[in-house]
């Protein structure tokens, strides 16, 4: 039976669908059938909430079927500050490992979209909310630096509400100067970079690469900004507007080219591809 | 006339300054020479005050960082930069009072200036919201700094903020891109950068014009991925363990430069820059004109190279064999712990125990499938292709199966929703995926809260 409490205990985090047939959306709090979102891709049939995706769900939402080579997958985290708090960043990991069977929150390598070839990277917000810590942030500039070798545009799905992790420190601040230079080599280089952001991108991350595509699309909703709104609720003491930082504020705002929706967004990119030279 | 002492640990400091000054003040009344025992006095108050001021813990350098008495950027900007002529406004929305810039010169070297505002006044730090910008102040900065590569002149940074501003119009006016924006140009500005955290080095905000060719930190500063505070807030649910984060966060100039991301500690006077300003700006003029010595006769390319090279190199984790070793100790005894638990759990609730799933143990080899994603990253090699499925919603969704009983009419809604499954111990707070944890920081002190 352990194996039982074991996939309890590694499924039933609140980042995943909760069990059942039935679960309340985050974003309307309607009481929705599961299985309508799950043949929805993930988003909500009453309000169209685009719920995270993981990165190997993202991986086969966007690339032709096979195609995707993973680059770097030794890279893993090692607990550089040996932080330990309530409990010990490195457990944390462990947790997280085990939950999502990756070694870190970023996944990148190669892959086809509608054939064309292109340099491939996601976050995935399951791994310690997608935050940036060393490991993210050298497999951004690698994907980076490689698709300004290759001459590939490069596309990375962001999703990180924890911005850079926390519990590497300095080392994680300074991954945003390290990714944000990588891709101005990238744009000097010639290359292309497509960011897309989806639902949360936030802080560090949203800080650093992924504002800086040379085209930025959002995913409906996606809750995209520097600071998180409870905190600017609590600092500036009152109700923030409603759809405050979400991707149709942002779009309002300028800061985004485009919102697609999840179930077009890969012949939408194949779109956009034709254009880049 | 000496600045007052406000932190308990320099109340020994401060008896023994009372004491000096009484026998100051009986000196000049008495006939008696005292002077031999003022000067022993003295002498042992430098002692003490070096002693105190070398075991700072980081809790205690954050409190001299943030000391209401230590010079900021002004207080330099007027005791070192002659010829200032300030320049305003990013040319697009207004003139943030957060961030100064200006042309200057320290010495004989010509200098764009760019730092930090937090006011002396209350109206001042009012004027410059104490010193966190809003996405104007970053614009301007980067267009005074693309000026000064245009006039080949360094630019000099002075760091010294909680954050960038959180509010309605940052988030508006795009904070975020601000940021990003900067540290992309700033990368590959063709003139040396040198930065200088001389008080609070807060998460992006600093970061913001904090890329450069050097990245230098006064000794009683700090610069740290979020505040002590907002990190307690989020690990202990607890502002008050500010003291522990701080130490944790490894937010220290030696900490820094152990870490390679500082690349020099600036000392201060004995005591702190705040208890000796003039001998600390001389500290900082010299550091400074230093390093602009060692960048000007760089040829630009190479500059800008060693700068992509500098930030490129920062970072520690595991690669190659050492991280395959790494990681299968961590997981095994993380799956070791999991099994634990869940057996305890399991005699807890014996109705959760029984159904077909395979009774696998989770061993490194098998972490991957059996957490539930496609076996594409822990433990495969590089490279490998994956196989992804044509169907979208096939995608392994790591939730539970589907329930034999649903049928084409979905059931009636339970009359109560499922619980949110509880987050393990140890889990970020605040997950709820319409929020952000890492940015939100709940805690009561506005000033101090964010976080990149
Ligand atoms: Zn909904």
């Amino acid at each position: 039976m352990a194996w039982d409490g074991l996939k309890k205990f590694v499924f039933r985090r609140k980042r995943d669908l909760p069990e059942g047939l039935w679960m309340k959306c985050d974003d309307c709090d309607a009481l929705i059938y599961k299985k309508a979102v799950e043949e929805r891709v993930k988003t909500c049939p009453q309000c169209n909430f685009h719920f995270p995706m993981t990165g190997p769900e993202r991986l086969q939402l966007l690339l032709d079927p096979g195609s995707f080579q993973e680059r770097w997958d030794d890279l893993t985290p090692a607990d550089p500050l040996s932080f330990v708090a309530v409990t010990a960043y490195k457990d944390k990991l462990a947790e997280a490992q085990l939950q999502t069977g990756l070694r870190d929150a970023a996944i990148v390598g190669t892959g086809t979209l509608h054939s064309r070839p292109l340099v491939f990277g996601v976050t995935d917000s399951r791994f310690i909310m997608g935050s940036m810590g060393s490991v993210v942030g050298e497999k951004i500039t690698r994907a980076a630096e490689l698709a300004a070798a290759e001459k590939l545009p490069l596309i990375i799905v962001s999703g990180s509400g924890g911005g850079a992790r926390m519990y590497e420190g300095c080392l994680s601040l300074m991954q945003m100067a390290k990714t944000s230079a990588a891709i101005a080599r990238l744009h000097d280089a010639g290359g292309f970079f497509i960011s897309i952001l989806t639902h949360p991108t936030m802080a560090g991350v949203m800080a650093s690469f992924a504002a800086l595509g040379d085209i930025v699309i959002a995913e409906p909703k996606a809750l995209i900004g520097f600071t998180g709104p409870r905190v600017i609720e609590q600092t500036i003491k009152q109700e923030l507007p409603k759809g405050f930082q979400r991707a149709e504020f942002m779009l309002e705002h300028g800061f985004v080219d485009l919102i697609l929706e999840r179930q077009r967004m890969r012949d939408e990119l194949a779109k956009i591809l034709n254009y880049l030279p | 006339m000496a600045v007052a002492y406000l932190h308990d640990f320099e109340k020994p400091i401060a008896e023994l300054e009372d004491e000096i000054a009484n026998l100051e003040k009986l000196a000049s009344r008495s006939p008696a020479d005292l002077s031999a025992n003022i000067q022993s006095l003295r002498e042992r108050s430098l002692a003490l005050k070096r002693e105190i001021y070398a075991k700072l813990t980081p809790w205690q350098r954050v409190q001299v960082a943030r000391d209401p008495n230590r010079p900021l950027f002004t207080d330099y900007l007027n005791a070192l930069v002659e010829d200032f002529v300030e320049l305003h406004g990013d040319r697009a929305y207004g003139d943030d009072k957060a961030i100064v810039t200006g042309f200057g010169r320290i010495g004989q070297q010509k200098v764009m200036i760019v730092g930090h505002k937090r006011g002396k006044t209350t109206a001042e730090r009012v004027q410059c919201n104490f010193g966190s910008p809003h996405p104007e102040g970053y614009r301007k900065a980067l267009l005074k700094m693309q000026l000064a590569e245009k006039c080949h002149v360094p630019v000099v940074c002075f760091i010294n903020t909680a954050g960038a501003y959180p509010g309605i119009g940052a988030e508006e006016r795009g904070q975020a891109q601000a940021i990003a924006r900067n540290l992309f140009e700033m990368s590959r500005l063709r003139t040396p950068i040198v930065c200088l955290v001389i008080g609070e080095g807060g998460s992006g905000g600093a970061l913001g014009i904090g890329v450069g060719d050097r990245l230098a930190i006064l000794e009683n500063a700090y610069f740290s991925v979020i505040s002590p505070e907002g990190c307690a807030a989020i690990l202990w649910k607890d502002g008050g363990k500010a003291p522990q984060a701080a130490q944790v966060l490894k937010l220290a100039p030696k900490d820094l430069l152990a870490l390679g991301i500082v690349d020099e500690i600036v000392p201060e006077p004995v005591g702190g820059a705040h208890h000796a300003p003039e001998a600390a700006t001389q500290l900082v003029k010299a550091a400074i004109l230093r390093m602009l010595e060692e960048l000007v006769t760089v040829p630009i390319p190479e500059l800008v190279e060693r700068r992509y090279a500098r930030h490129r190199r920062i970072g520690r984790f595991l690669e190659g064999e050492a991280a395959k070793v790494y990681f299968e100790s961590t997981i095994a005894q993380a799956s070791a712990r999991a099994q634990a638990k869940a057996v305890k759990e399991a005699g807890k609730e014996p109705a959760a125990a029984a159904t077909n799933a395979p009774r696998e143990a989770i061993t490194p080899a098998s972490a991957g499938p059996a957490a539930g994603a496609p076996p594409l990253v822990a433990g495969s090699p590089p490279a490998t292709a994956v196989t992804s499925a044509p169907a979208v919603h096939a995608a392994p969704v790591p939730a539970a199966p589907v329930a034999p009983a649903a049928s084409a009419l979905p059931p009636n809604p339970p009359t109560t929703p499922n619980p949110p499954a509880s987050a393990p111990a140890g889990a970020e707070p605040s997950t709820a995926t319409k929020e952000n944890a890492g940015a939100v920081s709940p805690g009561p002190v506005q000033s101090v809260q964010r976080h990149a």
